[in-house]
């Protein structure tokens, strides 16, 4: 398959490029082996880059998977102005990544924005917040927005799943007296769990890699609290011209990322073989 | 009785899904809202949401001033050059997947999954560099073809669904009647999975359109900039005698794809619905 080879090979090329000593301009590369995962391990901003990495991607996916079911399962329900309801929930799906992140810096503008100002009539706030300057609050709120960004997603796989559900199986479990709880979680639970699965791991990589929406709304400040591993490698690259370490940053993320899944894969799975 | 019981949990279910609708939905119409204000009404703090007198002077600033129409263009012209070109490549090859042995199905449906685990950084890279080796480094053609590259991969899984779903029972008929490989493909299966062919094109299209990170690596001129770049770029700088500005070039932004999305959504949820049953 050609197709194959025309995407694996910027890929190989990539990993290989990690191990050598390239910067932008430089006309002689030399293999350097391991030295730029050694000084990796050293660097400060590496350490911090991917301990924001990890929270923000723990706590994105995480929220946007229980919410993203709850949702789901609302929109499944047969309740009044359902139609409308789905179309709306998916919508900013459509919405581009740059745009959403100009959207929520201006309702987190410190002086008009929509945030702010609402808590400030409702008398929650008495001084104004500069939410994506705050050492405390950016973080959070760039999570808040991240969730918000990646829910749609999330809630459309979320809501096939349950639709594949045979209806039948569930009246049989209701005639056969089982409370909703229960039949919540001896059939709609164990059915979704494929679904589940998939879509948290799949979400998982999203979120670790993503850029955009956090390259607009902070650029990873203020001081580097919202640097995501992405935003520091591309500041490596194309701001510094690092381009080898660039290329050793986005092997260590895949790694990272690849240890995490098939520790999450195996023991889903092999949790299952218990069941 | 029975009845009576669920009323309540009813209720409060329904109030809860317009929460999340007004959570997921509301901060576009607040754009939306604020793209209508006079920049007199924007300064105006803790003003009414909706705009007391609906104004289009922000829409016109944007277009005369933030070369809104030029980048639209620029990004009309990589996403539909690079969503026929996605389209052009992946349709044979999603015959092959679909209708070879099972053989080579698993590693590739399996290598689709993987590269999701790859980080940009690590393709935009090598491509930059090949890029600029090739002088395709500042250019519509040179970003157009990362589009490909990049959007091929799950194209290709998407379309060989469809294939997988006409029978081959069509295509034999035809080859017993004498049709060559070349009329089979143009002229029975083409036509078959065309909704299918609309679907992913549209989506290799959004794809593009909304796409940031590579453009913003590989376009440097002010003239070759995408809509989304062009947009970006008033970050930090949002004063807010720019909002009005911002806001109306954002919805300009948005509007081809909303209404791409209003197209595909039926297609797209319908498609996550058969592959998962199928599993």
């Amino acid at each position: 398959m050609p197709i194959l080879i025309f995407s694996v090979a910027p890929l190989l090329q990539g990993i290989y490029l990690g191990f050598t000593d390239y910067e932008l301009g430089n006309s002689v590369t030399t293999f350097v082996w391991f030295d730029n995962f050694r000084f990796l391990l050293t660097d400060y901003l590496f350490w911090q880059s991917f301990r924001i990495g990890a929270i923000w991607t723990v706590l994105v996916t995480v929220g946007e998977v229980v919410l993203g079911f709850i949702l789901a399962s609302l929109l499944n329900a047969r309740l009044p102005g359902q139609t409308l309801a789905r179309v709306l929930v998916l919508a900013p799906w459509a919405i581009p990544p740059v745009i959403k992140g100009l959207m929520w810096r201006l309702i987190y503008h410190p002086e008009a924005g929509l945030l702010n100002t609402t808590l400030q009539q409702l008398g929650v706030l008495s001084q104004p917040v500069n939410w994506l300057n705050s050492f405390v609050w950016a973080l959070p709120a760039v999570i808040l927005v991240g969730i918000w960004s990646s829910l749609p997603t999330t809630t459309i796989v979320l809501l096939a799943g349950l639709q594949s559900i045979p209806q039948e199986l569930r009246e049989a479990a209701a005639i056969d007296g089982a409370a909703s709880r229960a039949q919540f979680r001896n059939v709609t639970l164990p059915l979704m769990k494929p679904v589940l699965i998939s879509i948290s791991a799949l979400q998982f990589m999203w979120n670790f890699n993503s850029f955009g929406l956090v390259f607009v709304l902070t650029e990873g400040g203020p001081s580097g609290s919202t640097r995501l591993p992405m935003l520091f490698a591309y500041e490596e690259a194309f701001q510094f011209g690092n381009l080898a370490y660039a290329s050793a940053l986005g092997t260590a993320m895949t790694l990272v990322v690849g240890i995490v899944l098939v520790l999450y894969l195996r023991s889903q799975y092999s949790s299952d073989g218990g069941a | 009785m029975v009845g009576e019981r669920k009323v309540v949990p009813r209720l409060f279910m329904t109030v809860l899904l317009y929460a999340f609708v007004f959570f997921l939905a509301f901060p576009f119409l607040w754009l939306i809202f604020t793209s209508l204000k006079s920049s007199s009404e924007i300064m105006m703090r803790g003003g009414s949401l909706l705009p007391q007198q609906v104004t289009f002077e922000n829409y016109l600033t944007a277009v005369r001033e933030e070369r809104i129409v030029g980048s639209a263009l620029n990004t009309l012209k990589v996403s539909v050059a690079s969503a026929l070109l996605t389209l052009l490549i992946a349709t044979p090859a999603a015959y092959v997947l679909a209708r070879r042995p099972k053989g080579i199905n698993q590693p590739v449906i399996g290598w689709i999954l993987v590269s999701q685990a790859f980080p940009l950084i690590l393709i935009i890279i090598p491509l930059f560099l090949i890029l600029n080796r090739l002088s395709l480094g500042n250019t519509h053609l040179g970003l157009v073809l990362v589009y490909v590259v990049w959007s091929l991969p799950f194209v290709i899984w998407m379309l060989r669904g469809y294939v997988q779903n006409i029978p081959v029972e069509i295509e034999l008929a035809a080859a017993i009647d004498g049709a060559n490989h070349l009329r089979i493909i143009t002229q029975i299966l083409i036509p078959l999975i065309l909704p299918g062919l609309v679907a992913t094109g549209l989506y290799a299209f959004i794809n593009a359109w909304n796409e940031f990170f590579f453009a913003l690596v590989l376009l440097k001129s002010p003239e070759l900039q995408t809509i989304q770049i062009n947009l970006a770029r008033f970050r930090g700088i949002e004063g807010l005698a720019r909002w009005g500005p911002l806001a109306a070039g954002s919805v300009i932004a948005t509007i081809p794809t909303l209404i791409l999305f209003g197209f595909i959504q039926r297609g797209l949820v319908s498609g996550l619905l058969s592959g998962g049953v199928k599993q």
